[in-house]
C-alpha cells in the first residue's frame, strides 16, 4: 500500500476513516509493539513534543495507555481531569482549549460525556485532535484495538464473524466497532435485551438477535459489553441477576461456540454479572492482549498523527 | 521525478567479489567470527548483512547471527519528509560483549549511521560497533566513517547512488543517478 500521510490530522471517529486507512493503521502497529517489549522501552520519535490527556470522564485503561504510549515514543504528556481543572469553575470547553493551544500543545487526547466535543474542540486547534470517547457516539481508538487484536488472532478480518453482547444502545466501543467490522467486511452480530438496542440496528445491515446460546455457535469472536448502569435514569432489565442468566458468558454457555473462539472485553468488567471469572480469566481470552495491543496501537497514532509534524 | 541514469558502476559480479573481500576483512580484523553480530539497517542492509552472513559461513564454518533494525523512529529529519511507514526491529542476541558490524548499502551524510547507533544503544552495550558499506560516495554531515567499504564513489551532491538488490529488487547493480536534489536514500 502507499504510504498514507495521517500527519496533522484528527482522529475523530472510525466514520471518517476510510477502510484503506484502517488497514493502514492496523498495519503500522508491529514495530511498536516490539519497542514495549523492550528492555528500555523508549525511542525519540516524538521527543519534544506535548501530548494533552484531557478526560473529563474517569479512565483509568485509556488514559493510562495513552499517557504510556506518548512516553515511549519520548513525548511529554501532560494529564488533565476535570475535577481538577477550571472547568470547574466554569470556563467553557474554548476556553480551555484556546489555552492549551496557546501553551503549544501538539496534540489533545479527549473524552467526555457530551457527543461531539472532540469535533467542536478539533474547530477551534489547528493541531491533532484524538477522539478518547464522546458519550455514546464514538470510542475510535477501541475500536482499532479491537480490531488489531482480532487480525493478530484470526489472521485476517473480512469474513470472520463476531457477536457483540450487552448494552449496544449506550456503548460508543460498539458503535465505533461496528463502523470498522463494517468498512472491513467483516460480518456483524448483535445479541441483548431489546431495550438496549439502537434504533435502526437492522437498516444498518446487522442481524440481531435475542438468543445468546444460539448465535454465540456461528461466532470467531464474542465481545461482552458492560452495563452501562450509569447512563440511564430508567430501568432496562428486571434484574442484574436475570440479565446475567440470559447474557452472561459463562462458561457453559462458551462451550457452544467454535472451537478457538476468541472471548473479548473492553474493560472494566463486571464479573459475573456480563462475564463468568473463569470464563475471563480462561483460555479462549484475550482481554488483557486488547490491553497490551491498545498501547501499541496508539503508539502507532501519535507516530502517525504527529511525526515529523 | 524522472532520473536519468549516468553510469554503472558496479555489477552483480563486482558486487559479490566486493562482499567477498569485506568478509575477509572483517575476519581479519576481528579475528575470526566468535562475538560477532551482523545488523542490517532497512531496508537494503538487510539482504547485504545476509550475503556478508553467508561469505563468513563459507570462510570460517560459523554461523554469525544476525539482525535488523529499522532507524526510522530515531531519524532527525522526519519533519519535511515524506511520511515514512514503520518496519520491524529484531535484534537476535544480547549485544553485550558483542562486537557489532553493522550493514548499510550507501555511506552519504552519516545521519543513518548516527540513528543506528542511537537505536542499537537502546538494546544494550556493544563491545564495539564497526560500520560495513557497500558505496561511501561521500559528503559526510557528521563525523562519522566505515570500516569496510564495497566501493569509494566521489558523487556530486545532486546526483543519486541507487543500489538495485537481488532479495529487493530483482537484480543486482550499482548506478549512479542523476538529478535536481541530492536526495538521501
Amino acid at each position: 500500500m502507499n504510504p498514507i500521510d495521517f500527519r496533522g490530522r484528527d482522529l475523530l471517529g472510525i466514520e471518517d476513516l476510510t477502510a484503506d486507512e484502517i488497514r493502514y493503521i492496523l498495519d503500522a502497529v508491529p514495530p511498536f509493539k516490539e519497542i514495549s517489549e523492550r528492555d528500555i522501552k523508549k525511542v525519540p520519535t516524538l521527543r519534544g513534543k506535548t501530548i494533552i490527556n484531557l478526560f473529563f470522564e474517569p479512565s483509568t485503561r485509556t488514559r493510562t495507555s495513552f499517557e504510556i504510549a506518548g512516553k515511549r515514543l519520548s513525548a511529554d504528556v501532560i494529564n488533565i481531569s476535570v475535577a481538577t481543572s477550571s472547568v470547574s469553575k466554569g470556563e467553557t470547553l474554548r476556553d480551555t482549549a484556546e489555552n492549551l493551544h496557546a501553551m503549544q500543545a501538539d496534540a489533545l487526547v479527549v473524552r467526555h460525556s457530551a457527543a461531539g466535543v472532540p469535533h467542536l474542540l478539533a474547530r477551534f486547534l489547528p493541531s491533532p485532535v484524538i477522539n478518547a470517547g464522546d458519550g455514546a457516539h464514538e470510542h475510535p481508538t477501541q475500536a482499532l484495538l479491537d480490531l488489531y487484536t482480532l487480525q493478530d488472532k484470526l489472521g485476517t478480518l473480512a469474513g470472520h464473524t463476531v457477536l457483540l453482547v450487552g448494552d449496544i444502545a449506550a456503548s460508543r466501543v460498539a458503535r465505533s466497532n461496528i463502523l470498522a467490522m463494517q468498512k472491513l467486511d467483516m460480518h456483524v452480530c448483535v445479541c441483548g435485551p431489546r431495550t438496549m438496542l439502537p434504533m435502526g440496528i437492522e437498516q444498518m445491515g446487522i442481524e440481531y438477535t435475542s438468543d445468546f446460546d444460539d448465535a454465540i455457535q456461528g461466532a470467531d469472536a464474542v465481545m461482552m459489553l458492560r452495563i452501562q448502569r450509569e447512563r440511564h435514569g430508567e430501568v432496562l432489565f428486571p434484574s442484574l441477576q436475570e440479565y446475567a442468566e440470559r447474557y452472561c458468558l459463562s462458561a457453559e454457555r462458551l462451550r457452544r461456540a467454535k472451537s478457538g473462539v476468541l472471548v473479548m472485553h473492553p474493560g472494566p468488567m463486571n464479573r459475573g454479572v456480563e462475564i463468568a471469572p473463569e470464563v475471563a480469566d480462561g483460555l479462549a481470552s484475550v482481554i488483557l492482549e486488547q490491553v497490551t495491543n491498545g498501547v501499541a496501537v496508539r503508539m502507532a497514532l501519535l507516530y502517525l498523527l504527529l511525526g515529523g509534524n | 521525478m524522472e532520473r536519468h541514469v549516468k553510469a554503472q558502476v558496479m555489477d552483480a559480479a563486482a558486487m559479490q567479489r566486493a562482499l567477498r573481500r569485506i568478509a575477509h576483512e572483517i575476519l581479519e580484523r576481528n579475528k575470526g567470527a566468535t562475538n560477532l553480530v551482523l545488523i542490517g539497517i532497512r531496508t537494503r542492509g538487510v539482504p547485504l548483512a545476509r550475503r556478508l552472513g553467508e561469505h563468513l559461513a563459507q570462510i570460517e564454518d560459523y554461523s554469525v547471527p544476525m539482525g535488523a533494525v529499522d532507524i526510522t523512529l530515531y531519524r532527525d529529519d522526519l519533519r519535511g519528509r515524506k511520511s515514512r511507514p514503520v518496519h520491524s526491529t529484531d535484534i537476535p542476541c544480547s549485544l553485550e560483549a558483542k562486537h557489532v558490524v553493522l550493514v548499510d548499502d550507501v555511506l552519504y551524510t552519516g545521519r543513518s549511521i548516527r540513528a543506528a547507533m542511537d537505536a542499537l544503544t537502546d538494546f544494550g552495550r556493544p563491545q564495539s560497533i564497526q560500520l560495513a558499506v557497500l558505496i561511501d560516495r561521500g559528503h559526510r554531515e557528521l563525523p562519522i566513517r566505515a570500516d569496510y567499504v564495497g566501493k569509494n564513489i566521489p558523487t556530486a551532491r545532486h546526483e543519486q547512488v541507487s543500489v538495485l538488490l537481488q532479495e529487493v529488487d530483482g537484480r543486482d547493480a550499482v548506478t549512479i543517478l542523476d538529478g535536481e536534489s541530492g536526495a538521501v536514500e
